[in-house]
């Protein structure tokens, strides 16, 4: 997966490293909220949010199923101990880590780079960190969160992270601002 | 002649001279004009043609309703057609060329048909072109295209750049106006997040122009201390150059900021367009004037009154020394009162009411104007410029009394609120009597989803032509509690004139004869007159939409913004109905004409459509790649090595793969996981194959059908435990079929306990194929490849070369195959690694078209080809793949249907030309006699077709009627150019019939 920067607008990385498992399960049960817990160290988020815990993110994908973002190193082991907790109850556990790739924009004009390509309502009172968003990004399918109020982590697809990445440089582009959410 | 006065243009800067062109011509501007301020200030009044009898046209109004002044922009990348020269900003350097005319602006061929015009009335093109038939497509065609249309269609590339914005506040404001300024103020003194649009660079709308006083002051000083206050408001956006497009369900509004057409070299995108989510819409869009309807009211020099007075007080420009104006309402004096202030004449008023104006009238009488009332005017007279007006009463049937000389003849038939906005999403209108006007039922506004209001309008746009900031702060307040807050804001006190009421003033003079209706114009864009409308009801066109088609009036760019209301009012009373019984026609977006770049947004070339990409792209890339597009996937059709063509490539990697080892790139087949206890029960409802008593380890072909029973899709399925399955599907059909298990399972099957997961990218797989394939494997080392631990339809997972690997022995070329997935980040380096073990047994990867070779070599069917979306697996003698035993599965009950269990359908064969050549693709084989329509009988066609270089022949597959049944007969395929192929109905597997090659 590659890595690489580019300055604008916002700051834009594309960055590597990350494991990634979905867990299907009925979020609302208490078996399925212990077994996560217990497996991760964090609690399953409420909707829209994400929890982050000792460098793993859990991520409400919908009520019923969790994406968990960690080091990549820690991905085998968390799938055996997710499936392993998760046994006895109507589950799925699946490393999607090679699916995906993941982008961070930054920077006090981050919200309007994003605004350009997202249909979400991205007013910081609204949007504030630890906030989750499953959406699209002008033509493709993503998901992103606030990690603070000037930084964001998106979530794509690899097979086209070429067009993320092109479509963010290009609404990056510093001759372009917005002055929306950032003055 | 127009021109500059030596003083006055409050929005013009003396001191910074532009430099422009028109139609080659130079001419010098200020900053701060309009295109078409500028033309004037330079006499060109002239600015282009008339659509149907290209007739002169100059300039009529100042702003967004201009229906003539259109004008070609640009050159090359920066071309553009249609722009309206009153919103078009003076820039240094621009190059305008008018439209529509031929040979030249000043003259025109076409204004031939202005002589013609009894002969071209309302329908002429209906009417005339029908007959004979074959004319329109060979002759009238070619001809109207040749003399109509407005702007030319660009042909360079734009040079531009776009780009849009999502937003999302309380309350929108739309129209800087005073009215929308105080209605913003209020939304956001009441802490709502606002945000305020207006499409011209400056504040403030007419209210400086009409001069009005607010606390006892100049407007202006309102104006700008507002601005300043609102400007300084963290809660409160404000986007001048911003148009509201146009208002849609729920709040959704889209708006059209020009941010670099005032200064084209400026970097940075050129449009923006937002998108917007607003719980409340504030329409604050003012207010047009209307035209008046008498004879040569079109002859340039005739302007909206309001226009002639923007032009003078805000760009300094006069029209002509003097100007005879037209009224049936106040405002018009306004008018003349300007231009008298301004050192120019004004030889008369023209009030068509007999009581005449209120508190305006004294004060131009004062000026010492002369005011005639119950007057109207009979004529215009002049061709490309006003030489002056006939006058007559109004009450009578255009018997000349008078003739004025003038220069410019400033009209008005009163104004019209824009309620354009507040319409799109189903505002209804009132018929207000009293000042002659359709403005917006407040009670009836545009409701959201939950089923309250969410647009209102506020000042001129709500029909308040007086008191506008009275009627704007009660508007905002309202829209302030919509949004649950509350104010108790008190609008500033505006100075106020009495006025006499409007007149409605349809035709002028009222009983004028159809000599001077034939020349009074309703629809300035395109020529359409009041005798048409009239010609138009007596011919039975009595809904407005029927008669807007009919005569065009309202069509086109400007969309009737100056002509709808006088039209239907004609209308009305040609059918003997009151105006709202006519009603408007429908108002849809976008308010003006909006980019198709700004529409396009950053959607252009690298980034027009997202391109997928498989882990091996790069390497796909470097080395001969010939790209074809799958869905969103670019594959490699085939690697070209050397000088060699496609078709050569594709031979050379069918041969060695047969004979050697090939490689494919099959990462693009969609894989999808599908667990849980209730899995094999789904599987057996999605595929008509059993799925449930597949045993771990094992895969099956399967077939899935949509409800009509029609394939749909295919692949192979592995089990891969107790509880999961794992299925491919086509390389195109990977997110739709994972779409149609989603919607069975969440709208129909919600109670089974079954979770998909769509894995496609998650794995790069790879198809290694060939006599060499197991020794390619095994030297990469790792695992049991052998045919007695993974046998034909098996799957096991181990290492390979120290990959993690899954390995599927399965095979879609009738060769010993085997697909093996590793995950996607490590798929490149596992290619790389097969290509150098590979290379001692005469590795080659081959592309997408080797592969369809080598499938329908063996007769296997492909989607897409064999299929169309009315082909049933039985058709294709799939029977052994559609279980009997089931009870039920998707498309079984539509399968039994009598259509669809007809012996008579059209079933698969294999064809073989009787000359070894290539049957052409999608040929039809022809039957005896004709059908009822004349046509041959067809009893068959073409459904894939190649050279196959194993064979060393064409091959084919096709369906026919009765085909299984008919082996060895020879059909005719008659081909485009009249000859006609000769094949023979064989069996479509042409290769290796009893998979030899692949048991091994």
């Amino acid at each position: 997966m590659s890595e690489r920067t580019f300055d604008g607008l916002a700051r834009i990385e594309q960055v590597s490293g990350f494991g990634m498992i979905s867990v299907r399960g009925t979020l609302g049960d208490a078996a399925f909220q212990a077994a996560v817990h217990s497996s991760t160290g964090a609690s399953v988020p409420e909707r829209g949010t994400v929890t982050t815990v000792a460098g793993r993110t859990l991520a409400w994908m919908s009520r019923d199923e969790v994406l968990v973002v960690c080091p990549a190193a820690d991905t085998a082991g968390l799938v055996t101990a997710l499936t392993k907790g998760l046994e006895g109850t109507h589950h799925m556990v699946t490393d999607v880590s090679d699916a995906r790739a993941v982008f961070r924009i930054s920077g006090p004009a981050s919200r309007d780079v994003l605004g350009k390509v997202c249909p979400v309502d991205l007013r910081p009172a609204t949007f504030q960190a630890g906030q989750f968003r499953r959406t699209r990004m002008a033509q493709v399918a993503c998901a992103f969160w606030a990690e603070d109020a000037t930084t964001f982590t998106m979530v794509g697809f690899r097979s086209v992270q070429d067009y993320v990445w092109d479509v963010l440089t290009t609404l990056a582009n510093p001759d372009a601002p917005v002055g929306y959410y950032a003055s | 002649m127009s021109t500059r006065l030596s003083q006055g243009g409050r929005l013009i800067d003396r001191a910074s001279q532009q430099n422009f062109t028109f139609n080659g011509k130079r001419f010098k501007g200020y900053a701060g004009d309009t295109l078409a301020s500028a033309l004037l200030a330079n006499d060109q009044m002239l600015m282009g043609r008339s659509f149907k009898y290209h007739r002169p046209r100059g300039v009529i109004a100042s702003g967004a309703e201009e229906p003539n002044a259109l004008m070609n922009m640009g050159a090359e990348g920066k071309f553009e057609p249609n722009a309206r020269a009153t919103t078009t900003p003076l820039f240094d350097g621009l190059e305008a060329a008018s439209q529509n005319h031929f040979p030249s602006l000043e003259f025109d061929v076409g204004a031939l048909n202005t002589h013609l015009s009894r002969f071209l009335p309302a329908g002429f093109y209906y009417k005339m072109f029908i007959h004979p038939r074959p004319f329109w497509k060979h002759i009238y065609e070619p001809f109207i295209r040749q003399s109509a249309g407005l702007g030319k269609a660009p042909k360079a590339r734009d040079a531009d750049t776009y780009e849009h914005f999502y937003a999302f506040c309380d309350v929108l404001v739309i129209g800087g106006g005073i009215a929308g300024l105080q209605a913003a103020k209020v939304a956001a003194d009441a802490g709502l997040e606002v945000m305020l649009v207006e499409q011209d660079p400056h504040w403030g709308g007419r209210a400086p122009v009409d001069g009005t006083e607010v606390d006892g002051k100049p407007v202006q000083e309102w104006i700008d201390a507002t601005v300043a206050a609102l400007a300084a408001m963290p809660n409160v956006t404000m986007r001048a150059r911003c148009m509201g497009a146009g208002v849609y369900d729920h709040g959704y509004v889209l708006c059209y900021e020009r941010l670099t057409d005032h200064a084209p070299k400026a970097a940075g995108p050129r449009h923006r367009l937002w998108r917007v989510r607003a719980k409340q819409v504030v329409t604050a869009t003012g207010a047009i004037e209307r035209p008046l309807s008498f004879a040569g009211n079109d002859i340039p020099g005739v302007m909206l009154a309001g226009a002639v007075r923007d032009y003078v007080v805000n760009y300094g420009v006069s029209i002509g020394d003097r100007t005879v104006v037209v009224t049936n309402n106040d405002d018009a004096y306004r008018t003349a009162i300007a231009l008298k202030e301004s050192g120019l004449e004004v030889p008369a008023i023209i009030d068509a009411r007999t009581g005449g104006a209120g508190a305006l009238g004294d004060q131009a009488k004062a000026l010492g104007i002369r005011v005639e009332t119950g007057k109207a005017v009979a004529k215009v007279k002049g061709g490309k410029r006003v030489t002056g007006v006939g006058i007559c009463a109004q009450a009578g049937e255009g018997a000349v009394l008078e003739d004025i000389a003038c220069d410019c003849v400033a009209m008005s038939g009163g104004w019209s609120p824009v309620v354009h906005l507040w319409s799109h999403c189903g505002g209804k209108l009132i018929w207000d009597d009293a000042q002659a006007m359709f403005r917006p039922d407040g009670d009836r506004a545009p409701t959201s989803h939950d089923g309250n209001p969410f647009v209102i309008t506020a000042g001129a746009a709500n029909g308040a032509l007086s008191d506008v900031l009275a009627d704007a702060n009660a508007q905002a307040v309202d829209v302030v509690a919509r949004c649950g807050g509350t104010s108790d804001a008190q609008a500033p006190a505006e100075a106020s004139t009495s006025e006499n009421p409007i007149e409605p003033i349809w035709l002028m003079p009222q009983g004028a004869a159809h000599k001077l209706r034939s020349k009074s114009w309703l629809d300035f864009q395109n020529d359409v007159k009041v005798s048409d409308v009239q010609l138009a009801a007596q011919e039975g066109f009595e809904s407005v939409e029927h008669a807007k088609r009919y005569t065009t009036l309202g069509m086109a760019t400007d969309q009737g913004k100056t002509s709808n209301i006088n039209g239907l009012a004609i209308l009305s009373k040609e059918l003997g109905v009151d105006i709202p019984q006519v009603g408007t026609t429908t108002f849809r977006p976008p308010y003006t004409p909006i980019s198709m770049g700004a529409i396009a947004g950053e959607a252009r070339h690298e980034i027009f459509q997202p391109l997928r990409k498989t882990p091996m792209h790069d390497w796909h890339n470097a080395n001969g790649a010939h790209w074809e597009p799958v869905g969103h996937w670019r594959r490699p059709y085939c690697f070209l090595r050397g000088d060699e063509t496609p078709e050569q490539a594709v031979h050379r990697e069918v041969l060695n793969t047969r004979e050697k080892l090939g490689l494919l790139d099959a990462s693009t087949l969609g894989k999808i996981i599908v667990k849980g206890p209730d899995a094999g029960k789904f599987l057996d409802m999605m595929y008509t194959n059993m799925m449930s008593n597949l045993k771990p380890g094992r895969c099956r072909y399967g077939l899935m059908c949509s409800e009509n029973g029609f394939l749909s899709d295919d692949g192979v399925v592995a089990r891969i435990s107790e509880d999961t399955w794992l299925c491919h599907t086509t390389s195109g059909g990977a997110d739709r079929i994972h779409a149609h298990m989603e919607e069975w399972l969440q709208t129909e099957w919600w109670d089974w306990q079954v979770y998909t997961a769509n894995v496609t990218e998650q794995y790069a797989q790879v198809a290694v194929v060939g006599p060499n394939a197991r020794k390619v494997l095994e030297k990469l080392g790792g695992m049991d490849v052998s045919a007695e631990a993974l046998s034909f339809m098996g799957w096991a997972d181990g290492t390979l070369g120290g990959f993690d690997v899954r390995a599927y022995r399965i095979s879609f070329s009738g060769e010993l195959s085997y697909e093996i997935a590793v995950p996607a980040n490590q798929g490149r380096a596992f290619w790389d690694a097969l290509l150098e073990a590979g290379e001692e047994f005469g590795v080659m990867p081959y592309g997408t078209e080797a592969l369809h070779i080598m499938r329908a070599e063996k007769g296997f069917i492909m989607i897409g080809d064999e299929t169309d979306g009315t082909v049933i697996p039985q058709d294709l003698n799939l029977h052994w793949a559609i279980s009997k035993k089931k009870t039920d599965f998707l498309g079984k009950r539509a399968q039994m249907r009598s259509h669809m269990a007809d012996p008579n359908r059209w079933k698969l064969v294999g064809l073989e030309t009787t000359d070894g050549s290539v049957l052409p693709d999608g040929a039809y084989a022809v039957g005896v006699g004709t059908n009822a329509n004349g046509q041959r009988n067809m009893i068959g066609r073409v459904t894939s077709t190649y050279h196959s270089p194993t064979l060393g022949k064409g091959i084919a597959m096709g369906l026919v009627h009765h085909g299984p049944d008919r082996m060895g007969e020879v059909l005719d395929f008659p081909r485009v150019d009249g000859t006609v192929v000769k094949a023979k109905i064989v069996d479509p597997v042409f290769y290796d019939k009893e998979g030899a090659k692949q048991n091994v």
